[in-house]
């Protein structure tokens, strides 16, 4: 078992007894929303991943790291932020498509750059947020967070 | 016909699958087998901590009082009033478009110009669940490292669009 499993099981027992202790219904309540919020996502989640193991098959890992890698300079970047700009894929589904991206050689940038544009730009979501923004605001937030995308990776790829 | 189509029709992908893998084991189909692998591990990936994850959500679902961070929004200003809306943000869940409605409540309580966008950034870049998510995926060193430089920029751009706002008598609509 990984360690992540296992800091996650140790502090779910941790936090499911205090709390069962301080106030048994509330806890009842908590682990049915839990519940609920994992059947939502679990076929969503079961389809991602499908598609992340077939995927990943077809596309040899040099392909992913020529173009994705740490090589791949500001082409790599570009595509990371464009793509992540332009797709609406839901974050928790995003992430073991990153994590199958970085095991097959992309860089930190890249995913970085990717996660963060996928999260903060919008492009298929401007419409909805003119509505609320306004033209000139919503382009302005959108461009600032790519921007702050690109900086993002650039650091974290830098760290890491 | 239909109506039996419509009930599968979530379930379409992963039936479709099983059958692939249950063909390609009866046929000895080596590339689906290698795919069947590759699933099996990222199964095995997942199952160990999502459920964890989603039980420690719920329980801070009952027990952290949204409403009453929210209740409090909009008056405080400065760094407190920064770190409360991104406490608020931080609990939240869901794509972006879901906070635009809570971006028009946060104006209409009066939260500054600044606040609304660090609000969006932190909603973007540090939800609890999705934190949960990505330590579990990419390890707890990238999702530092990337909460840790993402904080200052999206607080940078609150500081930008008002500064870009002030007097441009903005406002957040209700579609």
């Amino acid at each position: 078992m990984s360690t992540n499993a296992i800091i996650y099981i140790s502090l779910c027992a941790v936090l499911l007894l205090v709390s069962f202790i301080v106030n048994k219904q509330k806890t009842l309540m908590g682990l049915k929303r839990g519940w609920f919020m994992f059947r939502n996502i679990l076929v969503p989640f079961l389809n991602i991943l499908i598609l992340v193991s077939v995927v990943l098959f077809l596309i040899p890992p040099n392909i992913i790291s020529r173009y994705l890698g740490p090589d791949s300079g500001a082409l790599g970047l570009a595509i990371a932020a464009v793509v992540g700009s332009i797709t609406l894929i839901p974050g928790f589904i995003s992430y073991p498509i990153a994590a199958g991206l970085i095991k097959q050689g992309a860089s930190y940038t890249v995913i970085a750059t990717f996660m963060t544009t996928l999260m903060m730009v919008g492009v298929v979501t401007l419409p909805l947020e003119i509505k609320y923004f306004g033209r000139r605001v919503a382009i302005t937030r959108n461009g600032l967070n790519f921007i702050a995308a690109a900086i993002i990776g650039l650091v974290v790829g830098w760290v890491l | 016909m239909k109506k039996y189509y419509q009930k599968i029709r979530p379930y379409l992908w992963v039936i479709v699958f099983a059958i692939f893998i249950l063909a390609s084991y009866s046929f000895q189909f080596q590339s689906g087998k290698t795919i069947a692998t590759n699933f099996k591990n990222s199964i095995i990936e997942m199952i160990t901590f999502i459920p964890f994850l989603f039980i420690i959500v719920g329980l801070f679902d009952v027990w952290v009082p949204k409403d009453k961070i929210e209740k409090h929004i909009g008056q405080e200003s400065g760094l407190k009033g920064i770190m409360l809306v991104t406490l608020l943000a931080m609990l939240q869940a869901g794509p972006l478009y879901g906070a635009f409605p809570v971006a028009y409540m946060l104006f209409k309580k009066g939260a500054s110009i600044r606040n609304i966008f660090v609000y969006l950034g932190a909603f973007a870049s540090l939800k609890i669940p999705m934190l949960g998510i990505e330590i579990g995926y990419l390890g707890i060193k990238f999702t530092l490292v990337r909460t840790l430089v993402s904080l200052p920029l999206f607080i940078g751009i609150g500081y930008i669009m008002e500064w870009y706002l002030k007097d441009k008598n903005f406002e957040v609509k209700t579609p």
